[in-house]
């Protein structure tokens, strides 16, 4: 209790990913700290890859998603407890 | 080749473009067999063929990338023959090796066809070699940023990157100078490996405000050829085409018979059957160069078949039956105009993002001379999984300026709601003075990046 939090959330419908590419190692784990505007996960939508950003440092504190789950427009993807 | 009549084809697409191909058999008599998706079991593909197999799950590698579940659809279904349709599988040589395989007929070129034309580092040396003229640049890939620099120097600044292993934009970088090369090298192999799994890079001289023309060629398995004309794909955005016209503004009867005879050359070269595209960029001084084989049937094709009166799919079914081409080039005629509006599900006032969802009141225009290729209806749910092309409308008349009014009046007719879409993009852009007077390049919609 205390700290506060934040939650990454998605611009829109989509499918999640916690990597930049197959193979690759997930972008961020639970208890990594994250500086501001570091790329934490992905979203495709219509082919389309758009980067999410950590709006301010942090430590990612959950990850809400499982890789490759579908997504909604606004729905909540990693909270990032600030530093 | 013998010739044998196809009984029933297996479509191995989604979207606008499965639909069309199902017109396309249905007005042959051909029975015809969709595939889909767990998130395309409403899909219009599904309700228009004869039969329809699921193929797996939403994402594309696990169903319409997945050449065992498709293979199987179409032998489980006792079809002669598999059209791929554009994009997915199309121009995957292995997808029509496996077909030949399993004795189907692959609706397309060759694999080894497939293979050549996709290999661009390769089709270069072949095509220089042949005095066939392509963008000057380095030979082949890119070994060093030494290399670079000295191929850069030889052809001039500005020069161009581009990735040897696909398109659509990724893996391109322009620099103007040693500088900007140095840091354009590192930012567009990773991007090229990211997105082809290749990190290959080859360089060419960038050509100023191109025009990017593109010949129509079908071709029959006893090594007859024409072309169909060209198509003007200048509106483009982050290298996509947005508006595509036949025949184009730019070209005269001279410069259409030389782009239609080097392109029917290229075919020849590589072997070629069935229908696709030779692309070129035209520099403002009528100077074309060569740029690649599109091996499929492509997005644009109504625009040439609206102005040549040929069904381009149906003379795909036809050839890849094993019959001979039913026209001379002579007997080709461009008759009028054509216009073609990509509608997408994309938001063109927040940067053309993606814009999935449920479709909830929808007015198609129509009336004369305009034609809708499209798989949604009302309450259709755009799902996020696929392309956001939703739908193309394609309009004719018998010149230019009554075609830009007709495409005016189709746009203002044509209402979707729920979703956005790029048809305010397109009206802005059928307003535009350069446009109308048909002056563009491929850099026209970079003015329109700014006013929102």
């Amino acid at each position: 209790m205390g700290s506060k939090t934040y939650k990454v959330t998605s611009p829109v419908m989509g499918t999640f990913y916690r990597a930049s590419a197959p193979g690759e190692k997930p972008l961020v784990e639970v208890g990594q700290k994250v500086n501001a505007a570091e790329v934490v996960c992905m979203i495709e939508s219509m082919k389309i890859f758009t980067e999410l950003r950590a709006d301010q440092p942090g430590t990612v504190k959950k990850i809400l998603v499982e890789n490759e789950e579908p997504v909604m427009k606004n729905q909540e993807l990693i909270e990032i407890e600030i530093a | 080749m013998t010739e044998s009549k196809f009984n029933k084809i297996l479509i191995a697409n989604r979207g606008e473009i499965a639909v069309r191909i199902i017109r396309a058999c249905k007005e042959m008599g051909i029975k015809t067999v969709a595939v889909f998706s767990d998130a395309d079991a409403d899909a219009l593909q599904v309700k228009y063929a004869d039969e329809a197999v699921n193929i797996g799950p939403a994402l594309s590698r696990k169903s319409y990338l997945n050449m065992d579940n498709i293979i199987q659809a179409a032998t489980g279904t006792k079809v002669d023959a598999v059209h791929p349709g554009y994009g997915f599988l199309s121009e995957n040589a292995d997808f029509a090796k496996a077909c030949v395989d399993n004795n189907l007929v692959f609706i397309g070129p060759s694999a080894e066809c497939i293979a050549a034309s996709g290999n661009k580092s390769a089709a270069r040396k072949t095509l220089m070699a042949l005095g066939i003229s392509i963008i000057p640049g380095s030979d082949d890939i890119i070994s060093s940023p030494e290399e670079a620099f000295e191929v850069a120097m030889d052809v001039g600044y500005p020069v161009i990157l581009k990735a040897s292993g696909g398109g659509g934009g990724r893996g391109m970088r322009i620099a103007n100078d040693q500088n900007e090369l140095a840091d354009a090298l590192a930012v567009a192999s990773g991007e090229a490996r990211a997105a082809f799994g290749n990190p290959d890079l080859y360089l060419e001289k960038y050509i100023e405000k191109p025009r990017h023309i593109e010949i129509q060629i079908i071709g029959d398995h006893f090594g007859n050829y024409i072309h169909l004309g060209e198509r003007e794909c200048s509106i483009q955005m982050r290298y996509q085409k947005l508006i595509e016209e036949s025949p184009s503004p730019f070209v005269d009867e001279a410069l259409r018979n030389k782009l239609g005879e080097t392109a029917i050359q290229v075919a020849r070269l590589i072997g070629y059957t069935n229908a696709g595209t030779m692309e070129f960029l035209v520099d403002k001084n009528k100077n074309f160069y060569f740029m690649e084989v599109n091996a499929r049937i492509q997005v644009e094709h109504p625009v040439t078949e609206l102005v040549t009166g040929l069904d381009i799919v149906q003379q795909q079914i036809l050839l890849a039956q094993g019959e001979k081409l039913p026209l001379r080039q002579d007997e080709i005629r461009l008759n009028g105009w054509s216009l073609e509006c990509r509608i997408n599900a994309a938001d063109p006032a927040d940067n053309f993002m993606p814009s999935p969802g449920e479709i909830q009141k929808l007015i198609l225009p129509n009336g004369p001379g305009v034609r809708v290729d499209t798989h949604i209806y009302n309450h259709y749910v755009i799902s996020p999984f696929y392309d956001s092309l939703i739908g193309k409308l394609v309009v004719w008349a018998k010149d230019r300026d009554m075609a830009i009014k007709r495409m005016q009046r189709a746009l203002s007719e044509f209402q979707i709601e729920g979703i956005k879409s790029t048809i305010p993009f397109h009206q802005r852009v059928f307003q535009d003075e350069d446009f109308i007077r048909g002056d563009i390049d491929t850099h026209f919609l970079e003015k329109f990046a700014d006013l929102r």
